[in-house]
């Protein structure tokens, strides 16, 4: 096995994903056959080809240190499942 | 045992640019909640983030004026976390290819000098502004919280040190430096009290000469460099005492929260997260790769820092070290000195002498900075000037002082309105001196009779008798002529 259920428990866990025991297991073969295919690649001698973070030859793409139009609070709020003072609420943390 | 202490920092400074890290939204302080967001920085989806230019270029200059080694091709990545400031639920920061690294800071402690390394400089965006509503405004008590996203994506450089500082003086003098230094070079306005510059201090204890580190807490809450140097002196003590008294197990590895007003840290209790953040290149960022020229380009832009001006300062001005020192500690003193000297055309020691004596007393009881008094150069300049001419002595200086800061008044003004003008009148000094020596027939006989200390007695009555503005140097010499009649 690649990856083990206790693995996929925490990393559902960091992911806040409520797995219950059966999907646990089916995800767990699943990440399995995934992560098997993608070790085929430990196969090949890389040893001299740098990590490749991006797949496009593009770098240096920034902007200008502008400022420009912003959403109105209320635009910006309108999703947001509760609201107070024009600001987002949220249960209570700790 | 013998203990020292291992301190490291972690400063995080806000960039003073325009618009935030990744989007066209302003960064002014201070706004009314969530008028400063944007698609982009609420992390919405479709949105796509562009790097600032001028954050990077900031996080450079001041990588290179602390001797940093500058890497030329450097990356973004995501650390994923779930926390309710934070919009997108991770942070765009960077992870194994900062921007600078190996870079230091050099201390003046005045008996001795010492080295504290930078192990890295990196950017990142700062997060949203959470108000606890309830439980007296903190997290732990509250009901619920709200959350103004002004901040969120506003372009953040975190420097990290080497656990090379061994004292909470240190830690305070590496933090000062560090903030005059990035003053100097105007990236960003270093404000702990605005919170532009947040401190956390990591301290742990082992026995002095030990190679090992012990079990470190990380400090929060230290809101001034006062509140930085306090925290750790306490919280050095408080592992001193564990490890003394038989209780190593009070000292855990976790955060602990400086309270100011009682002096002490405690555990703050957050919500447990393993911290397995994750790390990946953000796949919307690509690479910056930098040439050598840019690098250069920046470094010859580098204004003068905060140690060639404290040289400057002893070579032009013949400062003492400690007063150059003194002076160079924030960029706003050291313009406020330059200022005067240049409107004084006098003695610039006198014109140190003040900042570091009256002015420095009044700062510090107040709690505040020189640019954020109403005293400005002129009035030192033209009190300095009244007390060379002879319009008010070095007395009264003292006295017009405080009023100068609170009112902003010019020194000649509060003369005027208080009548607080020098006698240097020779016939008024001769009158009120024949009335002293009249009034203190005794005192003359023992000065005649050889006692000299009676002399200054005679000129305090004298001084006592004009209200403290009769000229002293007039005074000493009609009164010595007088007493030879």
């Amino acid at each position: 096995m690649a990856i083990s259920e206790k693995e996929v428990k925490h990393v559902a866990w960091l992911a806040r994903l409520d797995l219950t025991d059966a999907e646990t297991q089916k995800f767990t073969q699943q990440l399995d056959v995934i992560l098997e295919h993608a070790g085929k690649i430990s196969e090949l001698d890389v040893k001299d080809i740098p990590p490749t973070s991006h797949a496009i030859p593009l770098k240096n793409v920034l902007r200008e240190d502008k400022v420009g139009e912003c959403l109105t609070p209320e635009a910006a709020l309108s999703n947001a499942p509760k609201g107070e003072d024009q600001a987002f609420m949220v249960p209570r943390i700790v | 045992m013998e203990y020292e202490s291992v301190i490291g920092l972690e400063i995080h400074v806000e960039l003073a640019t325009k618009s935030k890290m990744f989007c066209k939204c302003s960064t002014v302080f201070g706004e009314a909640p969530n008028t400063q967001t944007c698609p982009v920085c609420l992390g919405l989806p479709g949105s796509l983030p562009v790097a600032n230019e001028k954050a990077v270029e900031y996080v450079i200059k001041s990588g290179l004026a602390l001797g940093c080694d500058i890497n030329l091709y450097s990356l973004f990545h995501r650390k994923n976390y779930f926390y309710p400031d934070m919009p997108k639920d991770y942070q765009i920061s960077q992870y194994d290819q900062p921007l600078c690294i190996n870079g230091l800071i050099d201390l003046d402690m005045g008996d001795y000098q010492t080295r504290i390394g930078i192990t890295r400089i990196h950017l990142e965006e700062d997060t949203g502004k959470l108000i606890h509503v309830g439980g007296a405004g903190r997290i732990a008590g509250a009901e619920y919280s709200l959350v103004d996203f002004n901040r969120a994506g506003v372009p953040l450089m975190e420097i990290v040190s080497e656990p090379d500082i061994r004292t909470p003086e240190e830690a305070k003098a590496y933090a000062q430096k560090l903030r005059a230094i990035l003053q100097s070079l105007g990236v960003s306005d270093v404000s702990m009290e605005k919170g532009s510059m947040r401190v956390d201090a990591n301290v742990s204890i082992r026995p002095k000469g030990s190679a090992e580190f012990g079990t470190k807490a990380e400090l929060k809450n230290l809101n001034s460099f006062r509140s930085l140097q306090r925290a750790l002196a306490y919280e050095i003590e408080r592992q001193t005492k564990a490890l003394n008294e038989g209780r190593p197990e009070d000292i855990v590895q976790e955060t602990r929260h400086w309270d100011e007003a009682k002096g002490i840290t405690s555990t703050l209790r957050t919500k447990e997260y393993a911290h397995d953040y994750r790390y990946f290149p953000d796949p919307d960022l690509v690479p910056m790769e930098f040439t050598s020229d840019y690098v250069e380009y920046l470094r010859a832009q580098l204004p003068e820092l905060p140690d060639e001006r404290k040289q400057r300062f002893m070579r032009e001005y013949g400062l003492p070290v400690h007063e150059a020192n003194l002076l160079t500690e924030s960029k706003a003193m050291g313009d406020f000195f330059e200022e005067t000297v240049k409107l004084y055309k006098g003695d610039p020691k006198a014109v140190a002498n003040w900042m570091l004596g009256d002015m420095s007393y009044y700062l510090n009881t107040e709690g505040l900075e020189i640019d954020e008094t109403a005293v400005t150069p002129k009035h030192l300049a033209e009190l300095l000037k009244l007390m060379d001419k002879g319009v008010i002595s070095g007395k009264i200086a003292k006295e017009i002082f405080p009023e100068m800061f609170e009112t902003g008044k010019l020194p000649q003004v509060i003369v005027e309105e208080k009548g607080m003008t020098q006698i240097s009148n020779e016939e008024e000094i001769a009158k009120i001196i024949d009335l002293v020596l009249e009034e203190n027939a005794s005192t003359v006989e023992e000065y005649r009779a050889g006692k000299d200390k009676a002399f200054g007695f005679l000129v305090g009555q004298a001084m006592r008798l004009t209200k403290g503005r009769g000229n002293p140097q007039l005074i000493n010499r009609l009164l010595r002529e007088k007493l030879q009649e």
